[in-house]
């Protein structure tokens, strides 16, 4: 439900708030909270719920509409995209601007591109960390963290 | 961590284009807010040491600093309760005064209520002077902020005191909206309530709302823009997610930088 997909959003006062927002949007399809196609809060509702000012949920949005994940119709609201192509391919950006991420922290560390793969590879297979990807059925799923009951209670 | 990380592209595609709005009638591109240069002094001490900045229509923006930065002042000078010495104040085009009244909603730290009136005697008595009060957003911040209608003023706390003024200013259509420390004296829990109260009244895209303090922390997320004031200058004015992504930091972080 659209409601409540933002009432647990934590802001990072240390990032621009729009892009906290967009990006909440871009998970919360991810994870199957949202589809696409789905009608999203209203601008002044999600101001509201996130105790934000509304030009910063108004930035956010627009944002949106000009990277095409969400079209305004008049009189309506505001809806994802309903192009799942769309989505697969902000999803792919995702994963590929993480990995640039962790890679590049990695190299700061001292690490080689062997290394990487390598501590990846003993990380993943540790029980300590899991993918959380249960729900693709690619993995089992791991042993619920305090987190991750947390967002159990929501489905 | 960097801000564009998360969204490919986004900080550089907004830098490469113009905001998307409906083109901009005469009145609503004038500047709400205007300080050039200005200057104010009281004896044996100099409150505004040649402040400029312009403030657009419907944004809102934190005044920020120490005490007696010159927070009050400038917003003073703003309602038209003080004049510079040196300098122009001007409110949509004009000089602050009389013809400004009935466009400026001013919210002063300290009080002017009537302790011998109700609160809903005080709302029906302020009600009368403005012809942009707005009866259902007097409604929404009166059940918002769970003030007691017929209780005296006299007999208010301190804090619902501050609630009442709010109600005040936040219920007319002005074009500028001035709350001068509307969180000082309120306790902790009660603050959010003060700002959910605050974002529920404000109209986005139509006012102007310029709001000082020293709470940044619970704040700084109402921000547009942050102008900090340092003894009598303006030492910081950007827009508050910008300054964000640049330093990678919150405003709380980058005011005690400028500040320290």
């Amino acid at each position: 439900m659209a409601g409540d997909t933002f009432s647990t959003l934590h802001l990072d006062p240390e990032r621009p708030i729009y892009l906290q927002i967009i990006e909440a949007f871009r998970l919360a399809v991810a994870r199957g909270d949202l589809a696409p196609g789905d009608q999203i809060p209203s601008q002044r509702d999600l101001a509201q719920q996130l105790r934000v000012n509304p030009n910063t949920v108004q930035r956010a949005y627009r944002e949106m509409e000009y990277l095409g994940l969400v079209e305004t119709r008049r009189g309506t609201g505001t809806f994802l995209s309903p192009d799942p192509e769309r989505w697969r391919k902000v999803r792919e950006e995702t994963i590929q601007a993480e990995l640039a991420r962790f890679i590049d922290t990695m190299g700061r560390l001292g690490c080689t591109g062997e290394e990487i793969v390598h501590l990846v590879r003993a990380a993943v297979q540790s029980t300590a960390v899991q993918p959380a990807a249960a729900q693709e059925g690619r993995v089992e799923p791991p042993a619920p963290t305090p987190a991750q009951e947390g967002e159990a209670s929501d489905d | 961590m960097t801000e564009t990380a998360g969204v490919p592209g986004t900080a550089a595609a907004l830098g490469d284009r113009a905001p998307v709005r409906e083109a901009p009638v005469a009145e609503s591109a004038k500047p709400v807010l205007e300080f050039h240069d200005v200057h104010k002094h009281y004896p044996g001490v100099d409150a505004l040491r040649g402040v400029s900045f312009t403030l657009p229509r419907g944004v809102v923006v934190g005044l920020l600093g120490a005490n007696g930065s010159g927070k009050s002042t400038l917003i003073k000078l703003a309602a038209g309760m003080l004049r510079p010495n040196r300098g122009r104040v001007r409110v949509l085009g004009l000089e602050p005064g009389r013809r400004t009244k009935a466009r400026v909603a001013y919210l002063p730290e300290v009080d002017h209520l009537y302790a011998w009136m109700t609160v809903a005697e005080t709302l029906d008595f302020v009600r009368r002077f403005y012809g942009d009060w707005q009866p259902e957003r007097e409604r929404l911040l009166m059940e918002e902020l769970g003030l007691p209608e017929r209780q005296r003023v006299g007999a208010l706390s301190k804090g619902m005191r501050a609630r009442l003024r709010l109600v005040l200013a936040l219920s007319r259509a002005a074009d500028l909206i001035l709350l001068d420390e509307p969180l000082s004296g309120i306790d902790p829990p009660s603050r959010s309530r003060i700002t959910r109260a605050i974002l529920a009244a404000y109209r986005a895209g139509e006012q102007t709302l310029l709001l000082s303090t020293h709470e940044v922390l619970e704040t700084e997320s109402l921000f547009d823009r942050v102008l900090v004031l340092d003894r009598g200058r303006v030492v910081l004015d950007g827009d508050a997610d910008s300054l964000r992504g640049q330093a990678g930091r919150s405003i709380q972080a980058l005011l005690e930088e400028v500040l320290g």
